[in-house]
């Protein structure tokens, strides 16, 4: 071939990796990533970059505290993208999982307030759980039915949700402020402690980490082995395969856009109801977006997902620890974080092609 | 012709996929100038890799290409083009709402001179005997005005190698003559034109040369006058085929479905079914033929149940005469009423399949719904699955590869074994062949005859009006939506079901 003009490079498709070598790239990815990290945080505040790993890893490990907070914060990001993996499977754009959890959170917010002297505290405890469900799923249904009915654009409706679910907080949030004046909730039945879920033994978080490990197990079956989640399936793929089989595809987009909902809501009933006992607007921490990622990143799989919002949360922390320990604001965190997400995402791309190179071409031969 | 230096030459072309496939091993190819050449070959034997190879779709991993003897590298489509090297896909590429014209200019350099555009492109259609109105709108054509846009857009960007692909595939009789005067044109003007086809005539009737490729290799190309169907063939398959079609007489036909004054407009209330009456029988092939949109797609989709219909009726019958309406019912409720229909759709893999799923889920798709558990049964799928890979030979590495990786009779052959492991009485097919090669045509002409033998009712919806004649024992005519007429299999004249197809009633003595 004439070596002068054929092309430095070119891009060639993969046949299908075994699972071990796609782990293996998107491993040494993160890996990569570490590095790049390290050496860009010694460049700019001129610290050993082996401090700087242990500052990561501390962030996460270096106290018990540490290692519960970090518990908490998955299984808080891993029930949201739970909620949100039906709908994505179904190729249906639910980003609204934070107004959803708010509305979930709102719904229990107001149980424990309105509640609190007129029923025994398990049955509060019953009707936060059901009107916290009940509402993440109207906040879910609502754009569904108009999916279903209309055609409408899942994506805007769902975000635009978010808004107003945000909003409806921040009223309520003046409505119930205590102490007066101050614009905000305040721990709710601080007291009485109506409300508030039991926890189990010393831990305080081992409740959520356990209801989330369930509802983690409980949606792989779903997906994968219920006959619910073979129509979710199909309906993703094809609309038109699912109408030829029989399946009533509206039905199925406001039955999964429920599920979704629901679960959502089930988060803010856990962040509200086990964790906070407070409501805030901001209540969620953007953890309805972060949930896109967390599932597009494991395939929808929700056993993969265990590690995929361990891997966020873990960085999120050391990213948090290094801007502490070396006198960097929270924003530095975000750029380390940002360069590994770039190698996350980066790697999908040599999983799938590999790069040819002029002069490997012609040895292959 | 053979002191003619090439206008193209191709040597020892390699192009991987993977690191299994082997789409290309070492290809040759000449082609010339002032000639037309038929490049043959079965489904996935890399007629198509070749050729995107040739319009800088994809980058051969060896070899060497040469355009008129001088040795060149072809990167990219618009490399391909600077060399006067157009091919026509399969799957046009046209921007719906815009013009001829402005299809045609898309994405070339220089001042946006749509006057002057039409004008030369005017000129093109008269050299060739096009016909075009460069001031139509894409989404107001039929399928061979687009393919002809497609035409002259490669002709308008100076092109004078020309690919197309499987350019048949979409046409009636009357517009493939059409397509065939205006290719013989172009070779009698001195340019080189290649066609990838699946038919046999067409090669004999159009081509000056044929090449014949067999899993990914060269196999030898001649002059199309010093060979005929059967060499052809039987170098393509690599053994001895046998080229006839079995049409037994049907064993005691008893009505099925009666279709009554059916009525269908589509959702932009264009009327696509006008008054439609016929009965099809038990054990009897009833072909349907016309033109591509005549309305075959809203007929078959009416009786399975997809499409909503305006008036008329469409009754299934049962061996004791027992009617029951189909009108109203979807999919799931006719299954439920005990009808045992099964619909191979024109679109595999947007409708009939799920591209992504493998082969045991895509057996699921019928059945996912039995028993009384919240979860699927997966054991009876996959033997399904199992039985239908061995009984139809269906190549595939293992039922747990996505249907999309298969070649197009494969993935025929999967739906097809699907659709009739229910043992339906009712089987409707739509295109069931289109695109796919001679050995896997014959292998569903033959499933759909063991069918017949079985009582079941087949409508066979076709486009080769050879096979149909061959193979249908009545066929219905449909004509803009209303029904031109029945004729029997057996006698019946491919001119006067094309004449029929094109008027309402055609030259035929009904």
């Amino acid at each position: 071939m004439n070596k002068q003009r054929s092309p430095l490079f070119h891009i060639v498709r993969r046949g299908a990796l075994p699972w071990y070598a796609t782990w293996g790239i998107r491993g040494g990815a993160v890996l990569l990533a570490l590095l790049v990290c390290g050496v860009v945080t010694m460049l700019v505040t001129g610290e050993d970059p082996f401090k700087i790993y242990l500052a990561i890893f501390n962030g996460s490990f270096g106290t018990p505290r540490k290692i519960w907070v970090l518990l908490q914060n998955i299984s808080m990001l891993l029930c949201i993208s739970l909620a949100v993996t039906p709908a994505f499977r179904m190729r249906c754009w639910n980003l609204g999982g934070e107004g959803q959890a708010l509305a979930g959170g709102l719904a229990s917010a107001a149980c424990m307030i309105l509640l609190a002297n007129k029923l025994p505290n398990w049955a509060v405890i019953l009707c936060m759980i059901v009107t916290s469900l009940l509402a993440g799923a109207i906040w879910g249904g609502i754009p569904a039915f108009f999916k279903a009915k209309w055609n409408t654009n899942e994506t805007l409706f769902t975000l635009m949700m978010n808004y107003v679910a945000t909003q409806l907080v921040a009223y309520y949030c003046v409505v119930w402020e205590s102490p007066k004046g101050s614009g905000q909730i305040g721990v709710i039945n601080p007291n009485t402690q109506i409300g508030w879920f039991p926890t189990i033994g010393s831990y305080k978080y081992l409740l959520n980490v356990i209801i989330v490990a369930f509802v983690c197990v409980g949606m792989y079956l779903y997906l994968r082995y219920s006959k619910h989640g073979y129509e979710i399936a199909v309906v993703g793929e094809s609309e038109r395969t699912a109408r030829y089989v029989g399946i009533k595809v509206d039905r199925v987009i406001i039955r999964t856009m429920l599920l979704s909902g629901a679960l959502c809501g089930l988060t803010g009933l856990l962040l509200v109801g086990s964790t906070n006992h407070t409501l805030t607007p901001n209540i969620v921490e953007g953890r309805g977006f972060t949930a896109v990622m967390v599932s597009w990143l494991a395939k929808f799989n929700p056993i993969w997902m265990v590690l995929t919002s361990f891997l966020l949360v873990f960085l999120s922390r050391g990213a948090g620890e290094i801007a502490t320990n070396f006198g960097l604001n929270q924003s530095y965190g975000d750029i380390l974080t940002g360069i590994i997400l770039f190698f996350i995402i980066g790697s999908e791309f040599f999983i799938n092609y590999r790069i040819q190179f002029r002069r490997e071409a012609g040895k292959e031969g | 012709m053979d002191n003619k230096i090439p206008a193209v030459t191709m040597r020892n072309i390699t192009k991987r996929f993977g690191t299994k496939v082997v789409a290309n091993d070492k290809v040759w190819l000449d082609i010339y100038r002032g000639e037309i050449l038929a490049l043959l070959g079965e489904n996935g034997s890399g007629k198509t890799t070749l050729m995107n190879m040739l319009s800088g779709i994809y980058f051969p991993d060896e070899g060497e290409i040469a355009i008129d003897g001088k040795e060149v590298v072809i990167r990219s489509p618009k490399d391909a083009f600077d060399l006067g090297i157009g091919m026509i896909h399969q799957h046009f590429k046209l921007v719906d709402v815009l013009t001829a014209a402005e299809n045609i200019v898309l994405g070339l350099p220089g001042k946006l001179d749509l006057k002057a555009a039409s004008k030369k492109i005017r000129e093109i259609c008269q050299t060739y005997g096009f016909d075009v109105d460069p001031d139509q709108k894409i989404y107001d054509m039929s399928v061979s005005q687009k393919q002809t846009v497609e035409i002259v857009k490669v002709l308008y960007r100076g092109a004078d190698i020309l690919i197309l692909d499987e350019p048949t595939a979409v046409l009636t009789p009357q517009e493939t003559d059409k397509l065939f005067a205006v290719l013989r044109n172009m070779r009698n003007d001195g340019k080189a034109v290649v066609i990838i086809t699946h038919k046999m005539h067409e090669v004999e009737d159009l081509s000056d040369r044929v090449a014949i490729l067999r899993h990914g290799q060269f196999i030898g190309d001649m002059p199309t006058k010093s060979t005929n169907a059967q060499e052809m063939t039987n170098m393509m398959v690599g053994h001895a085929v046998t080229l006839n079609i079995e049409r037994p007489e049907p064993k005691d036909p008893k009505p099925r479905v009666e279709v009554k004054g059916l009525t269908v407009r589509s959702i932009d209330g264009i009327l696509k079914l006008d008054d439609v009456s016929f009965t099809a029988y038990s054990g009897e092939i009833l072909g349907i033929a016309g033109i591509s949109g005549c309305g075959q797609k809203e007929l078959l989709e009416s009786i399975a149940g997809l499409q909503p219909v305006e008036a008329g009726s469409i009754c299934y019958v049962e061996d004791d005469g027992t009617r029951e309406e189909l009108i109203g019912k979807d999919p799931l409720s006719i299954q439920e009423m005990g009808v045992s229909l099964s619909f191979v759709p024109e679109d595999r893999l947007g409708m009939g399949l799920v591209g992504n799923m493998d082969l045991s889920d895509n057996m699921m798709l019928r059945s996912f719904r039995r028993g009384r558990s919240i979860f699927t049964d997966r054991k009876s799928p996959h033997k399904l699955a199992e039985d239908v890979v061995r009984d139809l030979e269906v190549s595939t590495p293992s039922v747990s590869t996505p249907v999309r990786r298969l070649s197009g009779g494969n993935v025929q052959k999967v739906l097809v074994g699907r659709e009739i492991a229910s043992a339906p009485t009712v089987l409707l097919t739509a295109y069931a062949v289109r695109g796919l090669d001679i050995n896997s045509s014959y292998t569903i002409y033959d499933l759909i005859n063991r069918q017949k033998a079985d009582g079941v009712a087949v409508i066979y919806v076709g486009e080769d009006l050879d096979v149909l004649l061959e193979l249908a024992d009545r066929i219905l005519v449909l004509c803009g939506g209303k029904v031109s007429g029945i004729v029997p299999g057996r006698g019946a004249k491919k001119r006067d079901v094309g004449m029929m197809m094109t008027k309402l009633g055609g030259n035929a003595h009904e």
